[in-house]
């Protein structure tokens, strides 16, 4: 029986010290929070990887791996799309561009929502035996959720080519609006995963909120529908981060009125996220 | 150069909530263990003072065995030291590479294959991708699985489980080591072979912190003895002095240490 000889084993490869001290001032702990999410964000790399493993071990045996992914979501997109379009008594190839990117987008908001809430409880083995960065757990939910999206698209692409549908330059909007979202994903999930963790009856609470928005947010049915009082959905959050995405990939600009309350949610879901972090990091190890 | 690996640890206290301890055999098992712990904080959370003011100061070259009944806080103080708890009071400060050998899964993913399961455990350590290679032939080569290193980890035997887990927690060398005792259990034949990569990581340790009951163990392998009682440091010293206290009776010498 061979023995492995010490200059094989791996030596350690960084000089590391650390200290700690439990940080009772607000601006100690700020500033603890921060250092880990920097120290996150240095391992985007294995935030990616571990995302992406989630996504292909959820497909593993199967024929068409995470393209599953794209096949419900095709056909979930063509039955809503017939089905409404007739309802609503509205031309197929104005519908259907709709529903198509509608429901792609609302995918991804509602499995943040959903995921951000098992982010810390779904690592508990990880954290409980290695000392990581508790911010890594929230890039991969929210990296597993954009692969998710990433698959997803290919639908809205060929329901575009299909209808041939160009949004044009405006559709470039999309991309500003997509790199709120990213913000805006992590500064959701941070903070429900830690709530999460410690009140565990919060995310069937949050599954039948995330229900109740999806039917009073123009996910199906479009915002002009309501007519005069389509200004009010400006305080629907969930509009607003939707409509900097879709309206331009519509070929339409989602308006000031849209960004600025987007903007405005984004800086204020950021700002709750450290603030609860800067509170509670400290404390979720204890609570998975 | 490194520099010498050091950990110093200062009035240190850890504090467990209890929130899910709604099951009564939980609650039970906690207060048998931990009577006289329990106290409720400021805002009504029922605590268990896991630590208390723990100090002590660990340089490089000593071996600490950690003794203590079930509940006395050693696995506790072994994740503190990892820098998994954050304590509410004192102060800690670790100098040196670490490596922590708790958990016999090691957030060891059972879906995963064998060989997915090296490459996260070497990104999660921090080695760069070069090194991933030579570290999947390292574990590869001592847990001897075979064509099972590409299927998932749920259909291996409970044996190659444990290699496997063994393999990889002992593939990635530290300054310090803390180590439960789960790792010196195992069946008898893989046990020969563990040893020797064992006592060649903990020889190659600047500090090893290891909590066991067994006293053969702790004679062999430790410098000196730390007695945790209900959290609280009992007594810290040379291992037969400290041992006879913990014990209650002198301790017996083995004529050669067996192997």
């Amino acid at each position: 029986m061979s023995v492995v000889a010490p200059d094989r084993l791996h030596p350690a490869t960084a000089d590391m010290t650390f200290e700690i001290r439990p940080g009772l001032a607000m601006g100690e702990r700020a500033r603890f929070a921060a250092q880990d999410i920097l120290d996150g964000l240095r391992l985007w790399r294995l935030g990616w990887t571990l995302g992406w493993l989630d996504i292909r071990l959820r497909y593993r045996g199967s024929l068409l791996g995470p393209f599953w992914l794209t096949l419900s979501t095709a056909v979930m997109i063509g039955s809503l799309g017939f089905l409404y379009a007739a309802l609503f008594n509205m031309d197929l190839r104005v519908y259907l561009p709709f529903i198509a990117l509608s429901q792609v987008l609302w995918t991804f908001i509602a499995g943040i929502v959903s995921d951000g809430c098992t982010c810390f409880t779904q690592s508990e083995g990880t954290i409980r035996s290695v000392r990581l960065p508790l911010f890594l757990h929230v890039l991969r939910t929210v990296v597993r959720n954009v692969l998710t999206l990433a698959h997803n698209v290919v639908v809205i692409a060929v329901v575009f080519v299909l209808l041939s549908i160009n949004p044009g330059w405006t559709g470039l909007w999309a991309v500003p609006g997509l790199l709120v979202w990213l913000v805006a994903s992590v500064a959701v999930c941070l903070p429900l995963g830690a709530i999460c963790a410690r009140f565990r009856d919060i995310p069937p609470i949050i599954g039948s909120v995330m229900q109740i928005a999806f039917f009073v947010t123009p996910v199906i049915w479009l915002p002009s529908q309501l007519g005069a009082r389509e200004h009010w959905m400006l305080f629907n959050p969930f509009f607003d981060l939707l409509e900097i995405v879709r309206e331009p990939l519509l070929g339409a600009s989602a308006g000031a009125h849209v960004w600025g309350a987007a903007l405005a949610i984004t800086v204020v879901l950021c700002a709750g996220s450290l603030a609860l972090f800067a509170r509670v990091r400290g404390r979720i190890a204890f609570w998975i | 150069m490194l520099r010498p690996a050091a950990i110093d640890v200062t009035d240190l206290s850890v504090l467990f909530p209890l929130y899910h301890a709604n099951s009564r055999s939980l609650k039970k098992t906690v207060l048998a263990v931990a009577s006289g712990r329990f106290a409720r904080d400021q805002q009504n959370r029922v605590v268990v003072q896991a630590l208390r003011n723990v100090s002590f100061n660990l340089r490089s070259g000593e071996r600490i065995g950690l003794v203590g009944a079930n509940g006395a806080g050693k696995t506790t103080l072994l994740r503190t030291l990892a820098g998994i708890y954050e304590p509410v009071a004192g102060l800690m400060r670790v100098q040196g590479s670490l490596n922590a050998l708790l958990d016999p899964q090691l957030g060891m993913n059972m879906e995963l294959t064998g060989r997915e399961n090296i490459m996260l455990r070497g990104l999660y350590s921090g080695l760069p991708r070069s090194e991933l290679a030579r570290l999947e032939q390292d574990v590869h080569e001592f847990a001897g699985l075979g064509d099972f290193m590409d299927l998932p980890v749920r259909i291996y035997s409970s044996g190659m489980v444990v290699r496997l887990g063994f393999a990889l927690a002992t593939a990635i060398r530290p300054q310090i080591l803390l180590m439960d005792e789960w790792f010196l259990a195992g069946d008898a034949d893989f046990l020969e072979k563990a040893r020797t990569r064992l006592e060649e990581m903990v020889r190659g340790a600047e500090i090893l912190v290891l909590s066991t009951h067994q006293e053969s163990i702790v004679q062999e392998w430790c410098t000196r003895v730390i007695w945790l009682d209900q959290g609280e440091v009992r007594a810290d010293g040379g291992p037969d002095e400290v041992l006879e206290q913990y014990l209650g009776h002198p301790v017996e010498r083995p004529l050669a240490a067996t192997v």
